[in-house]
């Protein structure tokens, strides 16, 4: 390499490093540095650095991580099926319609956990839908929009769209003559979808399973809006925060919720290969 | 492509379910789950908008329609609607003055390195907005007037949105030969400013334009991190909304959502139509 290509890459990557700058700072000061803080404050408090082994050890909080983890893995799971149905539905077939379910699927992306929770209560709130219907026909309210049911049907509502995106995204680049080979060979659809299009799909699914497991993980304007007494790990947090005053359990509850869906997200980056991020 | 080709003579074939048939079995049970999804996810908004109008929702239709509901939460809550859009707008400023220009530097930085700040930038995603703001709330808090101001609240939102601007963009840079446009330029003697505001934004756009429309979209709607960061003078709109869930009667709850579907929509079809074009 000659020394005008050296200064060339010298300019070249000089200029860029500095327009990193201001995002850097802005990053270190406001995230890097207080969430250190908080890995602090966390075993400041009465139990010490114990707080965090309380947090995976004390029963009342195990018990919400586990019905937190669960609820999440129940939510990915579900969302995964139906997307996957729809999403390579949507791509194979061309049809009068088609453009309009697209847009109605991918409607809700982005509406707030807030929005959700409200949107669950339409549905199964005292004054919602399906009570209303069940009233009508079995003369029975099924209320159940204040309930963990009512979280779950709230991620699902969530995870849809923009699992659905994702699916259909990967589902493009799906080769139909694969299936035809497969068809054509006697493999019946529920087959073909198994043995051909999940295996071919696997990153998309890995990667959009990540976000909605970690967002069904962290995400509380839901659980917020639906009901405080719902016992999962965000709501835990904001109680100990807000109503107990205890800063220390709350940081290291906080820390352990971030730790586990930093996991989740980075072992889906490692699988798939690409990187994922929630959202909300 | 939609007809599969089925190449296998079979013989007796009638006896056996023909293969258009049971595609179109299995069409139908498609179709069947996909309307559902979308019914399931269009029914709610239809609703809350159906109830924003309604007099009163639980005697429903025959109660009469009313805008009463509609004018009531403009009127009560117009200042968290105005403090929403001032900080989306100012969240959007302040990603595309460090959000565009550290996508250039990460495209330019094809290194390690520049892989593992793009990691790192994407972490407050990854960071339940709770802990975010918790820990936002443990070291600034007590600074000065921060923690009253809402510029408290557009740190928190600047956080989570950088990643979508930068990812955006720098998939848009990815996308393009944007090497070979820069060189072209600079062969011919183009400087750096004059190459970044004449060959380097413009080739970018759609990528800054869909960042910018995620930043403003999420910025709206982001609840998990300010309702820890707000104070009773700083309140948003999510935060107005989840107050009028918990308090109000289901019509005010329909007409203040009805408010934000008004804002936040256009945004989400500008959204789709960006990404749609770009596939």
């Amino acid at each position: 390499m000659g020394i005008a290509d050296d200064r060339r890459v010298a300019q070249a990557t000089r200029a860029p490093l500095l327009l990193l700058l201001p995002a850097a700072v802005v990053f270190c000061a406001f995230f890097i540095l207080p969430l250190a803080r908080l890995i602090l404050i966390g075993g400041s408090g009465p139990l010490g650095w114990s707080a965090y082994t309380a947090a995976l050890t004390e029963p009342r909080y195990l018990a919400s991580l586990v019905s937190t983890v669960s609820l999440a893995a129940a939510t990915t799971l579900a969302t995964l099926i139906v997307s996957s149905v729809s999403g390579v539905f949507l791509t194979r077939h061309r049809f009068t319609g088609r453009r309009l379910l697209v847009s109605m699927l991918t409607l809700p992306l982005a509406f707030p956990g807030v929005v959700i929770g409200f949107m669950v209560i339409m549905l199964g709130g005292r004054q919602g839908l399906i009570p209303s219907v069940s009233d009508a026909l079995f003369d029975e309210r099924w209320v159940f929009a204040y309930s963990m049911t009512g979280l779950f049907v709230g991620y699902l509502y969530f995870s849809i769209p923009r699992t659905i995106l994702t699916i259909m995204a990967s589902a493009e680049k799906l080769d139909p003559r694969i299936e035809e080979a497969a068809r054509s060979l006697g493999a019946g659809p529920i087959r073909v979808a198994l043995d051909v299009i999940v295996p071919a799909l696997k990153p998309a699914l890995v990667a959009a399973g990540a976000i909605c497991f970690a967002t069904a993980m962290g995400a509380f304007g839901t659980a917020f809006t639906l009901a405080t007494r719902i016992n999962v790990l965000p709501m835990v947090i904001y109680t100990e925060f807000t109503l107990q005053a205890n800063i220390a359990m709350a940081a290291a509850l906080s820390f352990v919720l971030g730790a586990i869906t930093w996991a989740a997200l980075a072992l889906a980056r490692s699988v798939s290969g690409t990187s994922v991020a929630a959202a909300g | 492509m939609r007809q599969p080709v089925s190449v296998v003579a079979r013989t007796g074939s009638d006896s056996l379910p023909r293969p258009g048939l049971r595609r179109g079995l299995s069409f139908g049970v498609q179709l069947f789950i996909t309307a559902l999804l979308s019914v399931f996810l269009i029914l709610p908004v239809l609703m809350s908008i159906v109830a924003g109008f309604t007099a009163n929702y639980f005697e429903g239709w025959s109660s009469g329609l009313t805008t009463a509901w509609v004018i009531k939460v403009l009127t009560e809550y117009h200042a968290s609607i105005v403090l929403s859009m001032q900080i989306a707008l100012a969240c959007l400023a302040c990603n595309l003055l460090i959000g565009v220009p550290a996508a250039y530097a990460l495209f330019r930085t094809q290194s390690r390195f520049g892989r593992m700040i793009e990691e790192l930038l994407v972490m407050p995603v990854a960071v339940p907005g709770l802990a975010t703001s918790l820990a936002l709330i443990i070291t600034f808090g007590g600074w000065g007037d921060l923690r009253q101001s809402w510029v408290f609240i557009l740190i928190g939102h600047l956080l989570f949105t950088l990643p979508f601007m930068v990812r955006s963009v720098l998939a848009v840079m990815s996308s393009i030969d944007l090497n070979a446009f820069e060189e072209a330029a600079r062969s011919l003697g183009a400087s750096f400013w004059h190459r970044m505001f004449h060959i380097v934004l413009p080739n970018c756009a759609s990528g800054i334009v869909a960042g910018s429309l995620m930043v403003v979209t999420l910025s709206l709607g982001e609840f998990n991190m300010t309702l820890l960061l707000h104070t009773p003078l700083t309140k948003t709109l999510p935060i107005g909304l989840a107050d009028a869930y918990a308090s109000l009667r289901i019509e005010v709850g329909s007409a203040y959502t009805v408010v934000f579907f008004v804002l936040i929509v256009p945004l989400l079809i500008a959204l789709q139509r960006t990404s749609g074009r770009g596939r």
